[in-house]
């Protein structure tokens, strides 16, 4: 009887025509809404388009050209690049710093389930909440600095906005971060803490030398995912400045959408959106062999 | 390793030390806290009053108590009233909002959900040549960002007449989520599929494995992945955004709560109407938190070890 399996197992032809069906949505949904709009959006890059006639004139480099020379194109490349920088720094800290604590002081579903429950909140509802906390004159944060005899903040100032939408997000991502990370902890096995234990390490020590060295492809992995969902900030500030004050807070998604359906200049929009994909893969890319993510110390 | 072995392995890690303990609790006492006060301070406002909020900005409890907010964004108060608040006549409609973002939010999970099951069926039990690179394809199409297809997927919708629609919003992600179709193919592979063969040799056709011994089998997965999608869905904002807010049937939460916000009736927003439409906003978040909470918490980390 099992000889008779084994063979018919073998025999078994293939399932093409099976699959068929199984995956026609699917896809359906790869090809009308990734694989065509991402063409799509190439020869728009390429192309004056109007909204009205729908008519694609190609115009060769001209949106690219046009792009390197805006002044928007500096702003928008230093401003984004503050927000990640500030966003994703303070974020790794204080979920690497979330992530040990949780491995070495409890148990608890429950105070996970409390670190996560930001993340579950919208990105405009989050965003509204601090504009809320932090506004200059009726907000808890600058009566709690004023009852203090200090000074009150503009926190969504020409200086101050971009940091401060920066470290809202920290708020909202922080816990999901330290999930993450520590799954991580979690998978180094424990005779390497003993071991480090015996030799006699402090805490810190053990953190900075065994720790943090076997955490690195998970923290890779981390960066990658945190890094790239950085670069494309959009809701916060769509329901905050807007871009502002000035230009401010006008990062990529910002500015692409403004030259989209401010200016109905697809275009040109959609030049920014496939310089915004290549820097986006380049960084990836850069990230993972800098990091090596797909390598554990411990394989060694 | 074992589940128990696992367990008592991970609590020989918990810190000794009381001073070490004493510092984890009260660092741990103080990130909840951080956590917790903004949403608590939405509760605080949407039930003060707006209008004489500037009376006591840093009490803990709501100035001049008051439901009027929440009547307000649910559309119970009268224009009087919500103008004597601090609020404004013209309000959204939060009731038909709060509605479609259900619609929208389900339609997308369960349908997208379904799709991705039955791909990934076609690339994990399913034996056929160029599977794989199909299948390469998929993931290929998981890292290419948002926002790169947010403009050619706007001028598709639009050329198919159905913007302001909810079926325009949900179209693109109706079919598939390369991000769905990779988790389920993970776990099909590592399902006993002898349980498949043995099926077959009786003579069920694929489809009845499919949903009666596939599917049943990784309903925990699925329900935990259409958690998350749905999750995803809801708090959706900038695509709703551009193609649904021309019409009040199509204008989701997200998207009313920035119409709100914008309206600003005497000087400033109405603060006590945009919280209490904020956190009517955020409690079925909440609510999943409550009662699904251990295994978001438990998928979150899965995708942490890979």
């Amino acid at each position: 009887m099992s000889v008779q399996m084994v063979t018919k197992r073998k025999k078994r032809k293939s399932d093409f025509l099976v699959a068929v069906p199984f995956m026609i949505p699917a896809l359906v949904g790869l090809v009308v809404f990734v694989l065509i709009p991402g063409i799509r959006g190439v020869i728009l890059s390429f192309s004056e388009y109007n909204v009205f006639t729908g008519e694609v004139k190609f115009n060769g480099f001209a949106n690219y050209i046009r792009m390197f020379q805006d002044v928007h194109f500096a702003n928008s490349f230093m401003v984004t690049m503050e927000y990640v920088l500030i966003n994703i720094g303070f974020q790794t800290v204080i979920a690497l710093f979330i992530a040990v604590l949780l491995h070495r002081f409890t148990k608890s579903h429950v105070v996970k389930g409390i670190v996560l429950l930001p993340y579950l909140i919208s990105n405009v509802i989050v965003a509204m909440i601090w504009y809320w906390l932090l506004d200059y004159n009726l907000g808890f944060v600058n009566a709690i600095i004023d009852s203090l005899g200090m000074q009150k903040i503009t926190f969504f100032s020409e200086q101050l906005a971009m940091p401060t939408i920066a470290m809202i997000n920290v708020w909202r991502h922080m816990g999901y971060t330290a999930l993450l990370i520590f799954a991580g902890l979690q998978a180094i096995p424990k005779d390497v803490y003993e071991a480090a234990a015996i030799d006699g390490g402090s805490e810190w020590r053990i953190f900075r030398s065994v720790t943090l060295p076997l955490l690195r492809p998970v923290l890779a992995f981390v960066l990658v995912i945190t890094v790239v969902g950085s670069f494309q900030i959009f809701d916060t500030i769509a329901v905050t400045t807007k871009g502002g004050p000035v230009i401010a807070t006008d990062v990529y998604s910002i500015w692409i959408s403004r030259e989209a359906w401010g200016n109905n200049d697809f275009g040109y929009a959609s030049a920014i959106s496939v310089f915004l994909m290549i820097l986006l893969s380049v960084i990836a890319f850069a990230q993972t062999k800098l990091l090596s993510a797909n390598q554990s110390d411990l394989d060694r | 390793m074992a589940r128990k072995e696992k367990e008592a392995a991970e609590s020989e890690f918990l810190a000794q030390s009381t001073g070490a303990k004493i510092f984890g609790w009260v660092s741990l006492t103080i990130i909840c806290l951080i956590t917790i006060f903004p949403i608590y301070w939405m509760l605080r406002t949407g039930l003060s009053t707006t209008r004489l909020l500037f009376e006591d900005p840093s009490s803990l409890l709501p100035s001049h108590f008051t439901t009027g907010g929440f009547q307000r964004v649910l559309g119970l108060a009268s224009l009087d009233q919500a103008i004597a608040e601090g609020g404004s006549g013209a309000s959204v409609n939060f009731g038909q909002a709060f509605l479609n973002s259900v619609v929208l939010a389900t339609g997308i999970t369960v349908f997208q959900t379904a799709f991705s099951a039955a791909a990934a069926y076609a690339f994990s039990v399913l034996q056929w040549k160029g599977r794989d690179k199909v299948f390469f394809v998929f993931i290929v199409a998981l890292t290419v960002p948002g926002i790169f297809l947010l403009i050619p997927n706007f001028l598709l919708i639009r050329d198919l007449g159905l913007m302001n629609t909810l079926l325009g919003i949900a179209l693109p992600q109706i079919l598939m989520s390369p991000f769905a179709i990779f988790f389920l193919r993970q776990f099909f592979l590592g399902t006993n599929l002898s349980i498949v063969e043995a099926a077959l040799i009786d003579g069920a056709g694929h489809s009845k494995i499919f949903w009666r011994i596939v599917i049943p089998l990784a309903m925990p997965q699925i329900v935990t992945l259409g958690i998350l999608q749905f999750i995803g869905s809801w708090n959706d904002y900038l695509w709703p955004f551009y193609v649904g807010s021309g019409d009040p049937s199509s204008t989701v939460l997200t998207v009313a709560l920035g119409v709100f916000k914008s309206q600003t009736p005497q000087g400033s927003p109405d603060w006590a109407g945009l919280m209490a439409g904020a956190l009517i906003a955020a409690i079925p978040m909440v609510l999943l938190m409550i009662f699904f909470g251990r295994r978001i918490v438990g998928s979150i980390q899965a995708s942490g070890v890979k």
